[in-house]
Formats: C-alpha cells, sequence, structure tokens
C-alpha cells in the first residue's frame, strides 16, 4: 500500500456497509461514518495491515449551532509505516451520547475528557470522564459557539472573606465585534437596504 | 493485634520548583513507591482555541507565541504553513530558510533549557547556568529579527514579517562555530557522571509499542527506537533540502532521552549552517498583496497599496471554505494546527495538538512503581511547558 487512492479503495471495499463518504485533500484522508460503526472502523484501521493506523493524534468538535446535527466529532490518525494521516468524522445531535476509544487506544482518555470538558459531549465507557482544562466546578462548555468569549463569571481574591471568589463578569466596556466586511461587497445592512430597494 | 496501612497522598505542586509550572500531581505512595499519579492541569487554561476564533488570520499569530512558550517560532511555523497550504502560497525560498533556521534556534533553545533544568532536577546546577547564557544569545537573535526575545510574531502566511538586519547572518554563524564547544561543556558535566546516570538510567522506560500507544511524538518517540521525524518523513518548507540526521534512543529510558535532545541540538546546529550557507538575497514574502501587507515606501506612493494596508488590517485576508491538519516537528514533538475555515477572515476553529498533553497523559503509566524521588527525574525527561499543554 503505497498511494492515498489505494488506501482510499481498500477502505471503501472492506468496510462498504460502514463508510458514509470518503475523499483526498491536502494529502490526508477524510473519511465519513455513522456514530454506531466508530469502534468498528478504528479497529480496523488499527489492526489492519494495509493500514495500519497505530496512532491517535487527537480528538477534536466542530461546533455547528444552526444544524440539528449540532456536534462533528473528528478523530485524526496517523501510520507510521505507510507515513498517511486520516481524519475521521460523524455528526451526532446535542444530548448524544458515544463511545469511547480508551479501550483500543489508551491516549484517548485525556482527549475524550477535553472533548467533554470544552463541548459537554458525554462518553459511555470511559473510565475517568472530569473536567481537565477548566477550572474546578467551573459551569458550562466554553468552545461552543453560544458561550460568550468573555465568560459568565470572574476570579478575585476576595479580602473580606478572606478567600477567592467567583463573581458575575463585570466588564467597564463590553467585548467589542466590528464588522469590517467590506462593503463593497456588502455589509449586512447595506445588503438588507438593496434588497428592499429592489423590491420597491 | 493488626495494623491496618493506608497509602499517603501526596499533593505535588502547583507550586514546585520541579513541577515546570503549574502542575498539580497527586501521588498516592505506599512507602517510597508511587501507585497512582494523577495530574491536575489546567492552572494555565487561557482558552487560546476560543480567543483565536475571534481573531482575524494574522491577529492569531502571537497565540501561538504563548503556547510553548520556549521555542515560540516553531508553533507559529505549524499555523502558517495550514494557512498557506488553504491559500495556495507559494513562500519564497529565501523566507523559507529563514523560517527552518529559526526554527532550529528554537529547538536549541528548547533543548537547552530542557537538558540543562532536568539536570537540576536531579541534583546539578552548573549545567544550567551555563546553559542559560547561550540561550540569551540566542534570544537575542529572535531580538534583532523580530524585536522581542520571547513572543516572536515573526512568521506570516506567505513568508516572514521582516528581512533580517544587516549583521545577523555573520553573528548566528559566529554562534555556530562556538556553540559546539558549549554542548562538549554540557556533556563533560553529565553524559558520564555517576549521580546523573544513576538518576536516569533505567528510569521511566517507554517500549516501542507503548509509545505509540500513547500518542508520543518527538524525542519521546525516537528515545524508544522509533525513527520517526516529520522533517524527515512529511518534510515542510525546504527540509528536504537539508541534510541531517534523525537521533534514535534505544532503551526508551530518561537517559536515552537526554542524550537524543544533546544530539538533537548538533544537527541542529548543522542545520543552521546549511541555511545560512544557502540562504541568498531575495523576497522574504509574497508578492500578493491580498495577503502580505505592502511596505511604508509603496503606501506612500500607491493608492492600491493604501487600500492593501487598509484592508488586511481592519478586515484581515479570507481564507476560503476548507478543512486542514497540518503538523510540524516542534522540539516537543509533533506539533499541530487543525483549522477550519469559512471563507471570512477568521478561522472557524482551530484545535491545536500539543505533544506535551499526549506526554503528561502518560505520567500514570510511567511513574507507577518508581520511587518518589524519580518524579522530577521523568517529569524532566517528559519535556512539559504547560504554555502548551493548558492552551
Amino acid at each position: 500500500m503505497t498511494s492515498l487512492t489505494d488506501l482510499e479503495k481498500k477502505i471503501n471495499s472492506e468496510l462498504t456497509t460502514k463508510i458514509n463518504s470518503t475523499g483526498i485533500k491536502h494529502n490526508q484522508l477524510y473519511v465519513e461514518i455513522d456514530k454506531e460503526d466508530l469502534i468498528d472502523v478504528t479497529l480496523f484501521i488499527k489492526t489492519n495491515k494495509n493500514t495500519k493506523f497505530r496512532q491517535l493524534i487527537d480528538i477534536t468538535v466542530v461546533d455547528y449551532p444552526e444544524k440539528t446535527q449540532r456536534f462533528k466529532i473528528v478523530y485524526l490518525f496517523l501510520s507510521h509505516e505507510f507515513n498517511q494521516r486520516m481524519v475521521l468524522s460523524y455528526e451526532i445531535n446535542e444530548n448524544e451520547v458515544i463511545s469511547s476509544l480508551t479501550s483500543i487506544f489508551p491516549s484517548a482518555n485525556w482527549m475524550e475528557r477535553e472533548v467533554f470538558d470544552m463541548y459537554g459531549v458525554s462518553f459511555k465507557d470511559h473510565p475517568d470522564l472530569r473536567r481537565i482544562l477548566t477550572d474546578y466546578g467551573f459551569k458550562g462548555h466554553p468552545l461552543r459557539k453560544d458561550f460568550p468569549l468573555t465568560g459568565h463569571t470572574e476570579v478575585r481574591y476576595s479580602e473580606d472573606k478572606k478567600k477567592v471568589i467567583n463573581e458575575p463578569v463585570k466588564l467597564e466596556q463590553n467585548y467589542r465585534n466590528f464588522d469590517y466586511e467590506s462593503p463593497w461587497e456588502g455589509t449586512k445592512y447595506i445588503k438588507e437596504q438593496t434588497k428592499n430597494d429592489k423590491k420597491n | 493485634m493488626t495494623k491496618k496501612i493506608k497509602n499517603l497522598n501526596l499533593n505535588f505542586g502547583p507550586q514546585h520548583p520541579a513541577a515546570h509550572g503549574v502542575l498539580r500531581l497527586i501521588l498516592e505512595l505506599d512507602g517510597e513507591v508511587v501507585e497512582k499519579a494523577d495530574p491536575h492541569i489546567g492552572l494555565l487554561h487561557r482558552g487560546t482555541e476560543k480567543l483565536i476564533e475571534n481573531k482575524t488570520y494574522m491577529q492569531a499569530v502571537p497565540y501561538f507565541d504563548r503556547l510553548d512558550y520556549v521555542a515560540p517560532m516553531n508553533q507559529e511555523h505549524a499555523f502558517a504553513l495550514a494557512i498557506e497550504k488553504i491559500l495556495k502560497i507559494e513562500v519564497p525560498i529565501r523566507a523559507q530558510f529563514i523560517r527552518v533556521m529559526f526554527c532550529e534556534i528554537g529547538r536549541i533553545l528548547s533543548h537547552i533549557l530542557n537538558v540543562t533544568t532536568q539536570a537540576l532536577d536531579v541534583g546539578a546546577l552548573t549545567p544550567s547556568l551555563w546553559g542559560f547564557e547561550e540561550r540569551e544569545t540566542l534570544m537575542t537573535f529572535y531580538e534583532r529579527a523580530s524585536g522581542s526575545r520571547l513572543h516572536a510574531n515573526y512568521f506570516r502566511a506567505g513568508g516572514v514579517h521582516q528581512d533580517l538586519p544587516a549583521g545577523l547572518e555573520a553573528d548566528i554563524a559566529k554562534f555556530c562555530d562556538n556553540f559546539p564547544k558549549i554542548i562538549n561543556d554540557l556533556e563533560n558535566l553529565l553524559t558520564d557522571n555517576r549521580i546523573f546516570k544513576q538518576r536516569n538510567v533505567d528510569i521511566g522506560i517507554v517500549s516501542k509499542e507503548d509509545a505509540l500507544d500513547y500518542s508520543f511524538s518527538g524525542v519521546m518517540i525516537r528515545g524508544s527506537g522509533v525513527p520517526w521525524d516529520l522533517r524527515k518523513s512529511q518534510p515542510y518548507d525546504c527540509y528536504n533540502q537539508l541534510e541531517f540526521k534523525v537521533p534514535v534512543g534505544k532503551n526508551g529510558d530518561c537517559y536515552d532521552r537526554y542524550l537524543c535532545r544533546i544530539e538533537e541540538m548538533k544537527e541542529s546546529i548543522s542545520i543552521i549552517k546549511q541555511c545560512l550557507a544557502k540562504m541568498e538575497k531575495g523576497p522574504i514574502k509574497t508578492f500578493d498583496g491580498k495577503i502580505s501587507p505592502p511596505s511604508k515606501k509603496e503606501i506612500k506612493q500607491s493608492m492600491e497599496a493604501l487600500i492593501h494596508h487598509f484592508k488586511l488590517f481592519t478586515e484581515g485576508y479570507r481564507v476560503p471554505k476548507d478543512e486542514i491538519y497540518t503538523a510540524v516537528e516542534a522540539p516537543k514533538g509533533e506539533f499541530g494546527v487543525y483549522l477550519i475555515s469559512d471563507g471570512s477572515s477568521k478561522p472557524y476553529k482551530c484545535k491545536i495538538r500539543a505533544p506535551g498533553f499526549s506526554h503528561l497523559q502518560s505520567m500514570d503509566y510511567l511513574i507507577k512503581g518508581h520511587m518518589l524521588a524519580d518524579v522530577p527525574a521523568v517529569l524532566g525527561s517528559l519535556d512539559i511547558v504547560f504554555g502548551e499543554v493548558d492552551r
């Protein structure tokens, strides 16, 4: 097995029923599957002698709040033997629970904890699903698109109580998001105005 | 009467000089033997990925300096490469050499820090005093090229921000002639040192299989005998025009990893020398005015340049809808950027893959059955920097 096209063919023929779509770009293989097939597909690509994706590089999530299948779960694999990279992904609803890869790749442990912490996606059969990067007792999932950049609470040392306390964020000036989009291609209000003008 | 023996729980850090930053490690001890280690991380979490989603591509670069802050430009490199691949920009050859040269300087910066502080953790003070002097010299090179010693903000999509100032190349060449002597001095102090060997040989052994399973990369995987280096296997920029060797360990213990780092520094010196020899005068960033800002002189003379400048520093450049994972061989291992662009001038998502994250994760596996005194030795050889672990 040398080229990515061969790999794509191989995976498509061996796992026909489990693969939704495949594609090659930027010298990487992109594979989309269904949530239920994750364990089977991962076991196959890890152990098969023609794929040998022995290393799980990372797990992450992309949040599309406007879609019904809100989260896209992404797994990055690396095969040292064939020097190939693969991106495996599937989409889930907001409240779905997905299977954990910890039994196949021990390194998935913290990666899944991070996904849980940042996006609130839960894993079944995970040995130790706790928050990892955020503070003890933190509420919310910061990398979701609907989580504000400034957060909800801020931390300070209270001289009265002699301890560190959490308070709602108070800013002298709110975070400002300017609309820099080129007016020649139309900022939102101009676009709306021209649309209205055309109607009239 | 039977006595009940309970294991002792020890809280190591978050303010401990051998924790290399803000690591809180909960250790379960049976006598002096570690039964379990549970690292608590995130004390330096700054929400880098969230912030990047709210900044333009150019504004996002400085955040990469603040990840692994001992080798800042290596991180910028991954981000720049990711954007370049999506935009399909050709980088001028001089810019490639400058970038590779500064990445290797970053590698030396990082390895000096790691080797000497690891020695400090196991009881040797002198190496760090000697090594930090050299780091200071290297950081002045950073300063002369980019304007700041640490947070360089120097690499751009399409090249680097500005050309090297006059005389810098000669000074770097002079440094390359002197530095092997310093490595020799460090080696004289450590390599055959009885105490250093007693503290490091056969400590924290990683087998080949486990190194793969635990997603190790960089020195951590090479120390265990896997000859894997992204600069060789998936060369980026001009690495395929340079000759260098990839040192590989045998036993996968702390001592082998130390030896790998020393050898890598020697290779880096040779790479820097080759870059200096092959570098010719020429452009240092792409000419595409839609991506790289015009010079001050042009702004004064050309209307188009003025408009480009204004658009680049307000709206920023747009990146077409795409999805890409790009990795570079940072001093600590595979540093990757998983970038999703949506056609606007801000990234839709930017996941940062830090090598230290998976290395630290294996702490429990590495330290089980070792003595308490081995914890700093193993931690030191993992080469953890909290900027990148916590992001």
